[in-house]
């Protein structure tokens, strides 16, 4: 071709937007006391999901997020941690899912998932000086302190079922998808809280009530952009889990992971703790008003 | 049989016994839940629109749809007629049946019409056809920036964005299948 791309030239005004967050983030982290990480990004395994495929690359994977690595280093001591990288998850392309996508991950010692919320929304406040987004033509306010929505309540005030019945009829997703997240978020940002213990992943049951777990969801305008735990420290309770999901993988025709065993050895140490996954490319999307993730990279597979 | 990982806009399957094509597609998949497939399905014979959901594990049936090699010759009042270069068999279709593919015709093209039975219901075009820029605003002095864009209108009545540089008269390729400006063609 004898023209420059002339699509990738004009992602300029977003991929500058993009640098100056990432500087943000950074920022805000390095001033909160939090050491930045890199971990391997090719592992021998990853914590096993049952809905989550990774990539392989040889004998090993690519990580599908810096949990597990993560978590060994707060077993080892390190109190505040973060690290901005890619992750890989096979098969995700969507409006708003790329399959290489950019995860921001910090952990906290000491500390359970209610102080992860407040830091979103010291996050946010910092990275939006106007104080409001606009999507959809609805102006988001982000002054904390934000919504906190169980998904119990989510369900009575969107939906004519409960999440225990629609985990009972398989539906539980789609309820969420369909009838819940494109209502949540648009005038405040909403952490959706408390979701059934059959759903915790790592996350701990919430101590006064372990039908739920102490896991939160973040969305804003419909979108969601974080997912947030205090964490599990029970090994026997996470080697169950694991074995669960891992059946439920080998139920629906997938492989099994290879137990991540050095994880779980040194689980015993790891100290009461939360942690929280952030998508970094919706987060901008958000913040340049972009409609698809595709207009926040520079290349998406297909340009590949 | 085709699985969710085949579903994309564009694809054609049978659904509830009759032909359907893809016409908007998007993956989704809430926290770490279920794999979610949005379709929004057109009904190839009636036409009609719908939105229909599905979850990993689901499989589909190709539509069972003929494609014969035609050629594109004109437009009358009943609509845009095509004819079989080997049988000399003429059909029809209207500008509803094509949408935004009418855009896309140039006289004698040859194109591939799509048949459920002996009824043609469709049309696939060339991947890339050229036509000229009709009306378009004037190159700015000094706007050097490479993504700039612009509306234009080419030859058939079709409008889309092209890069600042392109001119009235340019020849233009357009990728058919997304509707966008892929490059400028030397004649």
């Amino acid at each position: 071709m004898a023209e420059p791309n002339w699509r990738l030239a004009g992602k300029r005004a977003k991929l500058i937007e993009r640098a100056r967050i990432m500087q943000m983030i950074r920022a805000f982290f390095i001033d909160h006391g939090y050491l930045e990480v890199e971990t391997p990004h090719r592992v021998p395994g990853n914590a096993p999901e049952a809905y989550i495929e990774p990539e392989t690359s040889g004998n090993w994977f690519l990580h599908t997020s810096p949990e597990l690595a993560m978590k060994r280093l707060l077993a080892a001591g390190y109190e505040r941690l973060f690290q901005i990288c890619r992750c890989w998850r096979s098969a995700e392309r969507g409006r708003r899912h790329l399959p290489e996508f950019t995860l921001l991950e910090w952990y906290r010692a000491q500390v359970d998932y209610t102080a992860l919320m407040t830091e979103c929304e010291q996050l946010l406040t910092g990275l939006v000086p106007s104080g409001s987004l606009t999507r959809q033509g609805h102006t988001i306010d982000i002054t904390p302190p934000w919504e906190r929505l169980t998904v119990a309540e989510a369900f009575q005030r969107y939906t004519d079922t409960t999440p225990h019945r629609a985990l009972s009829d398989d539906r539980f997703d789609e309820v969420i998808s369909d009838e819940i997240e494109p209502r949540l978020g648009f005038d405040t940002p909403v952490f959706l809280i408390e979701y059934p213990a059959e759903l915790a992943a790592l996350a701990r049951k919430k101590p006064d009530n372990h039908r739920v777990a102490e896991r939160f969801e973040l969305y804003i305008a419909g979108l969601e952009i974080a997912n947030a735990f205090s964490e599990l420290t029970d090994v026997e309770e996470q080697r169950a889990r694991f074995a669960r999901e891992d059946e439920q993988r080998r139920s629906s025709g997938h492989p099994p992971y290879p137990s991540p065993e050095k994880f779980l050895n040194e689980m015993v140490y790891m100290p009461p703790a939360a942690g929280i996954a952030l998508g970094v490319d919706r987060l901008i999307m958000l913040l340049t008003g972009a409609a698809e993730i595709d207009e926040v990279v520079a290349f998406t597979p297909e340009d590949l | 049989m085709y699985s969710c990982s085949d579903l994309k806009k564009g694809l054609k399957l049978m659904v509830d016994g009759e032909p359907h094509v893809i016409v908007a597609f998007d993956f989704t998949k809430p926290g770490k839940g279920q794999a979610l497939y949005k379709c929004k399905l057109r009904n190839m014979i009636t036409g009609s629109l719908f939105d229909r959901t599905y979850r990993s594990g689901e499989s589909f049936e190709p539509a069972s749809l003929e494609d014969r090699d035609m050629q594109y010759l004109y437009q009358d009042e009943t609509g845009y007629v095509f004819m079989d270069q080997k049988t000399f068999e003429q059909v029809t279709l209207t500008e509803e049946t094509l949408g935004d593919d009418k855009y896309f015709l140039i006289d004698n093209m040859d194109v591939k019409v799509l048949m459920f039975g002996d009824r043609a219901i469709g049309i696939t075009l060339p991947n890339f056809v050229n036509l000229k820029v009709t009306q378009t605003d004037p190159w700015v002095k000094g706007d050097t920036a490479a993504g700039n864009n612009k509306p234009a209108t080419v030859e058939t009545g079709y409008s889309l964005q092209v890069p600042s540089f392109v001119e009235e008269g340019d020849l233009i390729q357009i990728d058919t299948r997304t509707g966008a400006y892929n490059t400028r063609v030397k004649e």
